[in-house]
């Protein structure tokens, strides 16, 4: 099963709709709770990012089956200049709004991968950002 | 600590979930940075925090915390509201800060996370 999403930028009050909607179908596919939790910390961390940094908003798509869930968030924002920096805890280029927010202290990246079993980011500069999370059911 | 008992103690409006008072929970953790509650893996989880906004919500499902202590003063708005009855949240407004709603609480025997 597919599921798409669209994610507005710059858009808090709406930041996270997509990643609640697939929690909710996790649910309705009766998941593991510890599976859910995990999934849709990763991806509300992804499309946060999406919302914080990427201007034109970007999309969240899962595709569900008996053995994984696989979200695929993909934006036309920025980039990511220098990934393995990214993920260093602590590293952030948030806006003062974003901080404000309660966000941008630089754990976003370092915890997609603690809460996905694989973690693929494909970035360049001016490229957009393509995050990829896989989880094992 | 069962939900009702820790509103009394803190003298808190239970805005949404008054049906769950006897729900209980086994931690406090205090946070206004929302990437902090997202790293909980326990369960059973309170969040006193004077961070109030939708996105404070949004965490709160994300990171399955049962309750969320509202603090210093700080009213929740409607749309907060609206979004915590539509994801089962119990909120809770307090006058108070968050250091004094945490040592309170933490004398009344709420654990930790950490």
């Amino acid at each position: 099963m597919k599921f798409e999403f669209e994610i507005e930028d710059g858009d808090f009050a709406k930041a996270g709709t997509a990643s609640s909607q697939v929690k909710h179908i996790l649910k309705q596919l009766n998941v593991d709770t510890k599976i859910i939790k995990k999934t849709t910390v990763a991806i509300y961390e992804a499309e946060v990012n999406v919302v914080a940094h990427a201007v034109g908003g970007g999309t969240l798509t899962a595709d569900i089956n008996l053995e994984r869930i696989v979200v695929e968030v993909v934006d036309q924002g920025p980039g990511i200049a220098d990934i393995p920096q990214a993920m260093t805890e602590g590293f952030s280029t948030a806006s003062p709004e974003v901080i404000s927010m309660g966000f941008g202290a630089g754990m976003g990246l370092p915890n997609m991968r603690k809460n996905a079993d694989k973690l693929e980011i494909t970035s360049g500069v001016g490229e957009g950002t393509r995050v990829v999370i896989t989880n094992y059911i | 600590m069962k939900i009702t008992n820790i509103a009394t103690l803190l003298g808190g409006n239970i805005v949404t979930g008054k049906e769950r008072v006897e729900t209980r929970v086994s931690y406090g953790f205090a946070a206004d940075l929302l990437s902090d509650v997202l790293t909980l893996e326990v369960e059973g989880v309170l969040l006193i925090t004077g961070l109030c906004t939708l996105q404070t919500i949004r965490t709160a499902e994300m990171a399955e915390i049962e309750c969320v202590v509202i603090a210093r003063g700080k009213k929740v708005s409607p749309a907060m509201k609206d979004l915590a009855e539509r994801t089962g949240l119990i909120l809770i407004e307090v006058e108070c800060s968050v250091f004094r709603a945490s040592a309170m609480l933490f004398d009344a025997g709420l654990e930790p996370v950490f």
